[in-house]
């Protein structure tokens, strides 16, 4: 998910040709408060008229306690967006009062439920409240860590090791996929080094995250190599899939793969692997089955 | 109506400044490293914005840096509201 402030239609015109999965165009931060009004004329705009193809669009608008959180929202939905991150959640009452904005405004074009939320999560309250922001509404696409903000709420600073982070990361990954949705983690934001962010990017990965917001196209290839499934696992996953498809036929119940017994979590990593190695575009669905 | 302005001169960008007028109408000056090829577009999407606005007797000047349709609707709209003072969005 790449970071594209909302007040520069030179990037926003170009950022989908670097191919990210989604790309977040921002009214929040990146965005002076006299600039407000006119970022989200370039949004709105924007997305109604540039050709993004598959690449998901997601808008941060401003917290609905500020004078531009509810026009935010009215604009974006009219714009057609698919997700409303919602930044610095910490309540499900929160993410209600969002999902009733949203609901407004789409009963008004008649287009009800098309707008999906993404909350972040960027304080210790909303760590603490993470399950119950990640179920408080069906919109609920996922949840993300703001890693700035939450540093600054725990009294610390972000460190390369991201030690400060940890308890957060495996909060919000447990809380995601405990309601069955997306966790994405924060950004990295020192673009000079490549070494430290790709450690992060493994070390997220391996947390159990489902992507990782970037700032910078030079950023995504990184994100790409450490997600893609290596050639080996997809020839491993490939087995195990067409094992369990034979012993389905057949009728038999436990299989083995070279050797090794394969149960239902074997079974769900390999189908997760061949699922990534498809949105990575490594192999074709068709070379799948 | 006051006078206002919206965007930069940033590449992909457009910088227009409107201003009330006592000649009916909408007036446009345009500078534009595209004006020969695309001036007529920019100035009829500049127009159409402002006819659904409701906006009319202005001078418009817009000083372009390639900017797209979508960029130069957004900011001849930023720039209209604010010279009107009337948002298009709901409080």
């Amino acid at each position: 998910m790449m970071f594209v402030p909302g007040n520069n239609p030179g990037m926003m015109a170009d950022a989908h040709i670097y191919g990210p999965d989604s790309i977040m165009l921002d009214l929040e931060d990146s965005v002076t408060m006299a600039e407000k009004d006119a970022a989200r004329f370039l949004v709105h705009n924007a997305l109604k008229s540039i050709e993004y193809g598959n690449t998901e669009m997601v808008v941060r608008i401003n917290p609905l306690n500020t004078p531009y959180g509810r026009k935010d929202v009215e604009a974006v939905v009219k714009a057609g967006v698919d997700v409303i991150r919602m930044p610095k959640t910490e309540t499900a009452d929160e993410v209600r009062e969002l999902e009733a904005e949203i609901l407004k405004v789409e009963e008004e074009i008649g287009a009800v439920g098309r707008t999906q939320i993404m909350a972040a999560i960027e304080s210790a309250l909303g760590v603490v409240n993470a399950y119950d922001i990640a179920t408080a509404s069906k919109r609920m696409m996922g949840i993300a860590l703001g890693a700035e903000d939450y540093s600054a709420n725990l009294k610390t600073q972000r460190t390369p090791g991201g030690a400060e982070l940890l308890l957060a990361r495996e909060t919000i990954v447990v809380a995601a996929r405990a309601a069955g949705i997306c966790c994405f983690d924060t950004v990295y934001s020192n673009l000079d080094d490549m070494d430290t962010f790709r450690a992060e990017v493994e070390l997220i990965k391996s947390l159990g995250f489902d992507g990782k917001s970037i700032i910078n196209p030079r950023q995504i290839e990184v994100v790409n190599e450490v997600f893609a499934p290596k050639p080996k696992d997809i020839e491993k996953a490939r087995k195990i899939i067409a094992a369990i498809r034979e012993a389905k036929e057949k009728g038999s119940g436990v299989i083995a793969v070279n050797g090794k017994m394969v149960d239902r979590p074997v079974v769900l990593r390999a189908e997760r692997t061949i699922a990534l190695a498809i949105a990575s575009g490594i192999i074709s669905e068709e070379e799948a089955l | 109506m006051n006078t206002a302005s919206a965007g930069t001169l940033e590449s992909g960008d457009i910088l227009i400044q409107i201003a009330p007028s006592e000649k009916p109408g909408i007036e446009i000056e345009l500078q534009s490293p595209v004006a020969a090829q695309f001036g007529r577009q920019i100035k009829a999407v500049i127009e159409e914005t402002l006819g659904g606005l409701e906006v009319n007797n202005v001078y418009v000047k817009a000083v372009d840096k390639g900017a797209l349709d979508c960029t130069i609707r957004a900011r001849v709209s930023a720039a209209a509201v604010r010279a009107t003072g009337k948002d298009v969005w709901k409080d």
